[in-house]
């Protein structure tokens, strides 16, 4: 990939919103992403390879539960630095984004939020220095959309519950060392198990030939009569409830992330418009070009405010599921649609691997269908503002 | 050894320039402050110095509030304290009058400096800071050891490069090579975190009136279009010079 030239657009001053150590926060991801991640993530996305070198590197920056209090090894910060961290994350890559969604928002907040002291002692350090990788099993091969459906399920055995099933599409899943798995128990409530690699009967194969996220590496858990201590279960919270709780926590760092995809996009077509002569004009000086661009940049400064405002909303713990649904939707589409209209900007350049804008709309692809499918959050809003459901 | 970097706080290399109040103030409205980078590279140093020689590390900048996040990262780096000087940074002598009175409440062995702060270039704080307080001084330092008293010090000379022998106190004048940008840290979390508790301390300055004044800034006029004379028209050329340019 050539140069990364990055400058973040911030059309409305939003960073006189932000506290200056949100700026450091967030300076210091976006440095470290452009050391670190913009001169390998081309490579490691052809490869279809997690650059598993980084992960030393994402703790130190805090892209592992920033949110989570500092006896339990994370930074103690507020929702918009968690928020901002993602987003620069995601401006690098949204598989790298992904790992940190979901060893931050699926793996250490359930533990910190559902689980007991002992359980939050035992990984909480570990997971906020990198030392523990974790992974989040929801998803079942025919319960996408519908989780509450799975049939994963485990059997009280007395000494230990046994667990079987399979959980398919899950991020980390071929590395994590641990993974939070959501299964039914014998009355068919829902509950979080810490099941741990080197259960017997547990394996991870991977998922090849993606399009997408090919830098993330994604998975299937498979339970084939698995043995998991009883300390292992997350005590506080059962039900369907527990996990969405989880994906509140990861869609908001999504609607940030997103931002990051877009922004990027944004900035390679800008410069690029400048740069690149069609007609003896810079492509930038057609009034078809123009349009893209004022929307591309519109439309960001848009959900910078969006995100923001959730933030501020999820610090003082008042923000709705809804109100976080909307943003996820939002953004993501938005990045989607800026990612194809930059793609178009660049003409033929735009689909090789010396610009990111063609691995951000692919990796978009998932992102617009992971933690609640665009449709889905459509539905959200829906039962929101009528009352009537129309999932079913 | 008790080392004192001095940290600039300056715009971005990527700002847009403009001025406000009649073209004699810097517009800031917009512009994203970053520590001046010839100050990151002495203070990449200072912290080798710290980690290996068990140095202390102060931080100081001369200008208001404002510049205080530009203090919390050099602390985030890991510098141990931050010192402010409570005062426009007017011009150079003012600065290292102001510096200087830093260095001598603090009893400082050696002082680090940029060559010059990217926002103006003035490039004269390190030097009159040495001929205030009587202190040696090397300009242009690529390289810089200590040991006990005494420093080894490289810098750069026109066509190569000079290597010294010379006493603290000692005010340096770095630029890249003292460190490379490789070297260069990002503030991690922990740093983070850890400068929240790091004392800035705010001081006021000593009064002393600045010696000049800035009337009036003035943009490099934009690269106008370019003419190609063929290399046979070399009359032509002559004429275009002489009566078009008004060069000869
Ligand atoms: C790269 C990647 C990583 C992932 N990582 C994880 C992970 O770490 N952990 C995890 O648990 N899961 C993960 N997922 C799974 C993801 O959350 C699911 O793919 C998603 O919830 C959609 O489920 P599905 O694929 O089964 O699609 P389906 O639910 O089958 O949906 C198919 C289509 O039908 C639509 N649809 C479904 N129901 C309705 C309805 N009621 N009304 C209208 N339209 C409807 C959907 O919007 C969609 O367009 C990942 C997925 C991908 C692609």
């Amino acid at each position: 990939m050539s140069q990364d030239l990055f400058q973040a657009p911030d059309y409305y001053q939003l960073d006189d919103l932000l506290t200056d150590e949100h700026k450091l926060v967030r300076d210091a991801a976006r440095e470290w992403v452009k050391r670190e991640i913009s001169p390998i993530i081309e490579d490691y996305a052809q490869k279809a390879e997690f650059p598993n070198q980084i992960i030393k590197g994402l703790a130190e920056i805090g892209a592992f539960g920033p949110y989570i209090p500092e006896e339990y090894g994370g930074a103690g910060l507020d929702q918009i630095s968690y928020g901002l961290i993602m987003q620069e994350i995601e401006r690098g890559d949204s598989g790298i984004r992904s790992t940190a969604s979901v060893q931050s928002s699926l793996v250490m907040y359930p533990i910190w939020k559902y689980g007991n002291e002992d359980q939050r002692q035992k990984y909480l350090p570990k997971l906020a220095s990198g030392e523990l990788m974790g992974c989040f099993g929801l998803t079942e091969p025919d319960y996408g959309s519908n989780p509450s459906g799975m049939v994963t399920n485990f059997k009280d055995k007395g000494d230990y519950y046994l667990l079987n099933g399979a959980k398919m599409w899950i991020s980390n899943a071929p590395f994590a060392d641990i993974a939070i798995v959501w299964a039914k128990d014998e009355s068919g409530r829902i509950h979080g198990l810490i099941v741990e690699r080197g259960m017997e009967g547990f394996t991870t194969p991977e998922t090849h030939n993606k399009w997408s996220l090919r830098a993330s590496a994604t998975g299937e858990l498979i339970f084939d009569n698995v043995k998991v201590p009883k300390e292992n279960l997350l005590p506080k919270k059962s039900g369907l409830g527990a996990p969405l709780g989880c994906l509140d926590s990861a869609r908001y760092g999504i609607a940030w992330g997103a931002i990051g995809a877009a922004m990027d996009c944004y900035d390679t077509a800008l410069r690029y418009s400048k740069e690149r002569l069609q007609f003896g004009k810079p492509i930038g000086a057609f009034q078809l070009q123009q349009k893209k661009l004022a929307e591309m940049i519109t439309e960001i400064t848009k959900a910078q405010l969006l995100a923001w405002r959730l933030g501020v909303l999820r610090n003082e713990d008042k923000a709705t599921s809804a109100q976080i649904s909307m943003a996820k939707r939002n953004n993501v589409d938005m990045a989607l649609t800026i990612a194809r209209d930059a793609r178009q900007m660049l003409g033929g350049m735009g689909i090789t691997g010396e610009y990111s804008i063609m691995r951000h709309m692919m990796n978009l692809e998932s992102v617009v269908t992971y933690e609640g499918t665009h449709d889905i959050h459509l539905l959200i809003t829906g039962l929101d503002v009528t009352g009537l459901n129309a999932f079913k | 050894m008790k080392i004192l970097v001095c940290i600039s706080h300056v715009p971005d290399t990527t700002s847009k320039i403009n001025f406000t109040d009649e073209n004699s103030k810097f517009d800031t409205n917009g512009v994203q402050f970053v520590i001046n980078p010839y100050d990151e590279f002495v203070l990449t140093r200072a912290m080798w110095f710290k980690e290996k020689q068990g140095a202390s590390v102060t931080v100081v900048n001369v200008g208001n509030a404002t510049n205080e996040p530009t203090l919390r990262k050099a602390l985030a780096i890991g510098a141990d304290e931050a010192i402010r000087v409570n005062a426009d940074a007017t011009d150079g002598y003012f600065v290292a009058k102001q510096l200087a009175e830093v260095v001598k409440n603090g009893d400082f062995d050696l002082i680090l400096a940029g060559r010059e702060s990217i926002d103006y270039n003035g490039g004269m704080v390190p030097g009159m800071l040495a001929g205030i307080l009587d202190f040696n001084f090397v300009n242009a330092c690529i390289g810089l050891e200590v040991d006990g008293n005494t420093a080894t010090v490289i810098r750069e000379i026109d066509g190569g490069k000079e290597t010294l022998n010379t006493n603290l106190p000692l005010v340096i004048g770095g630029q890249k090579g003292i460190v490379e940008e490789k070297d260069l840290r990002i503030p991690n979390m922990r740093g983070i975190m850890m400068a929240r508790k790091k004392p800035l301390s705010v001081v006021e300055p000593v009064s002393f009136d600045a010696t000049t004044q800035s009337i009036k800034f003035e943009k490099p006029e934009a690269k106008g279009a370019v003419k190609l004379i063929d290399a046979n028209n070399v009359g032509e050329l002559i004429n275009l010079l002489h009566n078009e340019a008004k060069v000869i």
